[in-house]
C-alpha cells in the first residue's frame, strides 16, 4: 500500500486550476497555429491570429484565457494500492478547487441549485469521474469546462437503423446548432453506443484524446475524417466569421450498446480547449 | 481592413456601421450580463429611472474573472447574447442603439435592431485574456450588489470587435454562411 496525504492532493489541484485556465496546452496551440495556415477567410485568419495572441498573454501573465474559468471536471484514476490519508479524495479535491479559484482570481460560475440558481461562489462542488486501476498511482485530470460548449452539447437516442448516416447527420445538426455560441473552432467530442448515462461521458472523454490522433478503429477513423470535413464545409468559421476551419478535430469514442438501441452524444468544446493533468 | 472608432459614436457614424465590418473601439463600454439586464428592465417596467442613459452607451455582455493586483480587470471575454435576447428589444425601444457580444440573436432582436436602427457587434469568444488587456480602467456604476454581474464602466482601447446585425436588416452570420458553406458555393 503507498500512502498518499489529502494535504498533497489539494495542493497539486490548487495548482492545477490555475494553471489549466491560464495555459493553453501546446496541443491545441500547435492546432491554432495550423487553423491558421489553413484558413482561407482573412477575418477568419485574423481571429485565429489574435487567438493565439490571447494564449501568450495568459501565460504570460497567468491570466485566465477566457472568462468563463468553467465547471471543475476531473477524471481521476486511483491505482487500487494506493490508500488516501488526512481525509477523503473528494473532500481533496473540492478544496484544492475552493483555494485554487479564489487563489488564482478564477471565475465562481456554480450554482448550487439549478432553479433557485444561487451561486456557491466557491465554484464547487467540482464534478469528479473516478476510475479505479492497477497500480499504486494517482493520476489527475482538470478539465474546466466552459458554458458555451456545455449548452451547445446534445445525446440522441436513435434507432439502429439510422446507423451511421444518422449519426452523422445528427453531429453536424448540433454543430450548426452550436455554431459561434461554442467559440468556434471547436473540438468535438463523439461518443457513439453505451447507455444513455454512458455515452455522454465517453463523448467528454473523446475530448481528452491527443488533438487530432484518430481513433485505433478503421471504421471510426474514416468517421472522424468525414465528419471534420463536413464540419469544415459548414463555413461557420473561426468565431462564426465565415471561412474554411470550424473544428480542429474531431474524436469518436464508441461502446457496446444494448440491441435495440443506438444512443449518440456529441460534447462541443470551444478554441480554449484546456485541460491539464498530474500524476501522483 | 479594420475601421478604428472612438465612443461615443456620432449618429451617422452608428448608422453607417454594416454587417462584417471589422471595428476597433477607443472609449467607454458598460458591462451587463443577464442580473443587470433584470434590474434595467424591471426597474423601467416600474417607471423608475435607471442608472445609465441608455441612448449613449454601449452595453458589453461579459461577466468578467475578479481583478488579480496589478491589473485594471481580470479576463474579459464576450458571453452569449442569445441569453439577453428577452430583454433586449425592449431596451431598444427605450433607446439602446449598440451592444456586443457574441452569437446569433433572435428574430424579434433583429427585427428591433432593424427598427430602431441600431447595431448588434460580436467579440471573439476564448480571447478573454486579450480583451482584458484591452481594457484601461474599470469602475462599478451600478447594481455592485450584483459583483461580476454589476454594471461596470470599462474604458477601452483597441477593443477588437465584427458588426454582425446592422440597422439596415444586414445579418453577418447569415451572410457568412452563404458565402463559406461549400453546399452554399455548389448552388450557386
Ligand atoms: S465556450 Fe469556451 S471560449 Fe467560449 S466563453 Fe465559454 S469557456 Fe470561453
Amino acid at each position: 500500500m503507498r500512502k498518499i496525504h489529502a494535504t498533497t492532493i489539494r495542493n497539486a489541484v490548487r495548482e492545477l486550476c490555475i494553471r489549466a485556465n491560464a495555459e493553453l496546452p501546446r496541443a491545441t496551440t500547435a492546432a491554432l497555429r495550423e487553423a491558421f495556415s489553413k484558413e482561407r477567410s482573412r477575418l477568419g485568419k485574423e481571429t485565429l491570429s489574435l487567438l493565439l495572441e490571447n494564449a501568450r498573454e495568459g501565460a504570460h501573465e497567468r491570466v485566465p484565457l477566457c472568462q468563463d474559468t468553467g465547471y471543475a471536471v476531473f477524471f481521476v484514476e486511483l491505482g487500487q494500492e494506493v490508500r488516501i490519508t488526512g481525509g477523503s479524495l473528494k473532500a481533496a479535491l473540492t478544496s484544492g478547487v475552493r483555494q485554487g479559484y479564489r487563489q488564482g482570481f478564477l471565475r465562481a460560475s456554480i450554482v448550487g441549485d439549478p432553479l433557485l440558481r444561487k451561486n456557491t461562489r466557491t465554484n464547487t462542488p467540482c464534478m469528479i469521474h473516478y476510475d479505479i486501476v492497477r497500480g499504486d498511482k494517482l493520476k489527475i485530470l482538470f478539465l474546466p469546462k466552459g458554458g458555451g460548449g456545455e449548452n451547445a452539447s446534445a445525446l440522441k437516442m436513435l434507432r439502429p437503423a439510422d446507423g451511421i448516416a444518422g449519426a452523422k447527420q445528427f453531429v453536424i445538426e448540433t454543430v450548426r446548432r452550436a455554431a459561434a455560441g461554442a467559440c468556434p473552432p471547436i473540438v468535438v467530442g463523439v461518443g457513439i453506443g453505451g447507455t444513455f448515462d454512458s455515452c455522454p461521458l465517453i463523448a467528454k472523454k473523446a475530448l481528452l484524446r491527443p488533438l487530432g490522433r484518430r481513433s485505433k478503429h478503421a471504421l471510426y477513423a474514416r468517421l472522424e475524417r468525414e465528419l471534420l470535413k463536413e464540419i469544415n464545409n459548414t463555413g461557420i468559421g473561426p468565431s462564426g466569421f465565415g471561412g474554411s476551419v470550424t473544428a480542429l478535430a474531431v474524436h469518436v469514442e464508441y461502446q457496446a450498446c444494448h440491441i435495440a438501441s443506438l444512443p449518440v452524444a456529441v460534447n462541443i468544446q470551444c478554441n480554449a480547449h484546456r485541460f491539464r493533468s498530474i500524476t501522483l | 481592413m479594420k475601421k478604428i472608432l472612438t465612443i461615443p459614436m456620432q449618429k451617422e457614424v452608428l448608422s453607417g456601421l454594416r454587417a462584417g465590418d471589422a471595428l476597433l473601439l477607443s472609449g467607454d463600454l458598460y458591462t451587463a450580463r443577464d442580473a443587470a439586464h433584470k434590474r434595467l428592465f424591471d426597474l423601467l417596467r416600474k417607471g423608475r429611472k435607471i442608472p445609465i442613459d441608455l441612448r449613449s452607451v454601449i452595453l458589453y455582455y461579459t461577466g468578467p474573472t475578479p481583478t488579480p493586483p496589478g491589473r485594471p480587470i481580470g479576463s474579459a471575454g464576450p458571453t452569449t447574447a442569445g441569453r439577453m435576447d428577452s430583454y433586449t428589444p425592449f431596451l431598444l425601444e427605450r433607446g439602446l442603439r449598440a451592444m456586443i457580444g457574441k452569437g446569433p440573436r433572435s428574430n424579434e432582436v433583429k427585427d428591433a435592431i432593424k427598427k430602431y436602427g441600431a447595431v448588434y457587434m460580436a467579440a471573439i469568444g476564448g480571447l478573454g485574456a486579450y480583451l482584458g488587456r484591452c481594457v484601461t480602467s474599470c469602475k462599478v456604476v451600478a447594481f455592485r450588489e450584483l459583483g461580476p454581474e454589476a454594471i461596470y464602466r470599462l474604458g477601452v482601447k483597441d477593443f477588437p470587435v465584427v458588426v454582425i446585425n446592422d440597422g439596415t436588416g444586414g445579418d453577418f452570420y447569415e451572410a457568412t454562411l452563404k458565402r463559406w458553406s461549400r453546399a452554399g458555393r455548389i448552388r450557386r
